[in-house]
């Protein structure tokens, strides 16, 4: 890629003024370093990825709402979790948390339980029993 | 507390931490240099691990390693720790500023307050420096960035400590011993041999195999799992090769920089002229990002169109092949 043709479109590093950097060849075809504010087919392909995040958080509170799932699913969710992530930062095995996705069981959880998926999605106890209905 | 620490920023973490790293102990290394000694270009295509809910495809070696072979090509020690808990991690770290050595951390993005915030996600083999501490926070380069960072003191343990697959526990290393005379000419030859090994190895889902290997996938995904999860396959597919840390084309540029300094330093000419068609290369592997991005832009998946890039994969494995052969003949 040559220097002049490093695209500089605006994307989501424009707005918290984030540059990158990228290598291409100057004029004499040497390598160089140059700094690029984005690439539209990038940017794209990010918003692909945070509408598809934005879908499973939807998809996840309406099944909390009608009662199929339990609020830790929606908030694995919304902090871009899954199974395996979630399972390792509350430290049980995947098939705990996976029942703990049912409301009957989650329903009877105790508060040491409850405070380990609290500190994982960074919330408190309450917040965790009542996803906010906005 | 702050330790005598130049910040350079770099396209890759790794490579800029070592980079990095290695200046401040009196090594000059390009980033580069580190990426292709390290024999950092890689190809890896993992079905069965879904990264952000898509099959993980890797365009570099595992986190870790390529420090770790410049390292040992180049004879330099460096010392590598992980610790069970945050005290025993923080102080270690702390011991490392005030004897004035700048210490490399191996952390999760999803806490790092700096990144934006789209960028937030569960990646846990990011590197960054640490090069000084102050009451409230941790003085922090981060080779991606334009300048230092800070981190205050509970979100430097949280991305020590972040879970999930490669989880950093803590990691910190740094150069204990840096030779002032190293050998860099059989350092690039080890450096290059080995890339060419593994981008020709004779298995399917690695290299130039495994890029053939998607190419064959991707012609089967609107198919097999719609038109949805098919956009969002090859969305991810488009960010890991072009996603800020590959410096573009899938780590290509990085390594046709590489090249072209190996040249120099082995005063080999075929190597400049390889360099150039790794550019051409990486040029295609921006068009492939081009074609993708239409694709999951218009939301419209015609067979047609998975396809075409199908088939422009498929011609960049084959040109692939071709180089890394021409490559082992011009360092044998």
């Amino acid at each position: 890629m040559e220097k002049e043709k490093v695209p500089q479109d605006t994307s989501n590093l424009t707005k918290n003024n984030v540059k990158e950097l990228l290598y291409a060849t100057d004029e004499n075809g040497d390598y160089t370093t140059t700094l690029s504010t984005g690439w539209e087919p990038k940017t794209i392909a990010l918003s692909n990825s945070i509408d598809d995040i934005n879908e499973r958080i939807a998809e996840a509170k309406r099944q909390v709402e009608t009662g199929e799932a339990s609020p830790i699913c929606y908030y694995m969710e919304r902090n871009k979790m899954d199974l395996t992530i979630l399972a390792s930062y509350v430290g049980m095995w995947k098939w705990r948390v996976k029942r703990h996705f049912k409301p009957a069981v989650f329903a009877k959880l105790n508060d040491t339980i409850l405070q380990k998926y609290a500190d994982a999605f960074e919330i408190s106890v309450a917040e965790l029993k009542n996803i906010k209905k906005d | 507390m702050q330790t005598n620490f130049t910040h350079h920023q770099s396209a890759h973490c790794e490579n800029g931490v070592a980079s990095n790293l290695l200046k401040n102990s009196g090594l000059n290394i390009s980033e580069p240099m580190v990426f292709g000694i390290g024999s950092g270009l890689f190809f890896v295509y993992l079905p069965f691990i879904k990264v952000n809910h898509a099959p993980a495809i890797s365009y570099r070696t595992l986190p870790g390693q390529i420090f770790n072979k410049v390292a040992s090509r180049l004879n330099l020690k460096i010392k590598r720790q992980k610790f069970s808990s945050a005290a025993k991690a923080n102080a270690a770290l702390d011991a490392n500023l005030k004897n004035n050595i700048p210490t490399g951390l191996q952390v999760g993005v999803y806490h790092l307050s700096y990144f934006p915030d789209e960028y937030r996600f569960h990646f846990n083999a990011h590197n960054l420096v640490v090069y000084g501490k102050t009451d409230t926070d941790y003085l922090v380069s981060d080779p991606v960035m334009e300048t230092v960072t800070t981190l205050t003191h509970d979100e430097l343990d949280k991305v020590r400590f972040a879970k999930g697959a490669f989880a950093p526990r803590g990691q910190m290393y740094y150069p204990i011993q840096v030779p002032k005379d190293v050998d860099l000419k059989s350092a690039i030859i080890k450096g290059i041999k080995n890339t060419c090994r593994d981008m020709l190895a004779p298995m399917p889902i690695v290299g130039v195999r495994g890029i053939k290997f998607v190419s064959r996938q991707i012609r089967k995904w609107p198919v097999k799992h719609g038109t949805k999860k098919a956009n969002h396959y090859l969305a991810q597919m488009v960010r890991m090769q072009e996603e800020i840390g590959t410096g573009g084309g899938g780590f290509r540029f990085i390594y046709a920089a590489f090249l072209q300094e190996a040249s120099v330093i082995l005063n080999n000419e075929e190597l400049k002229v390889l360099s150039k068609e790794m550019t051409q290369i990486g040029d295609s592997w921006r068009d492939f990002a081009v074609e993708a991005s239409r694709i999951y832009k218009n939301r419209s998946a015609k067979e047609d169109a998975y396809n075409t890039i199908a088939d422009e994969l498929l011609d960049i494995a084959n040109r692939e092949e071709i180089f890394f052969k021409k490559l082992k003949k011009a360092i044998s």
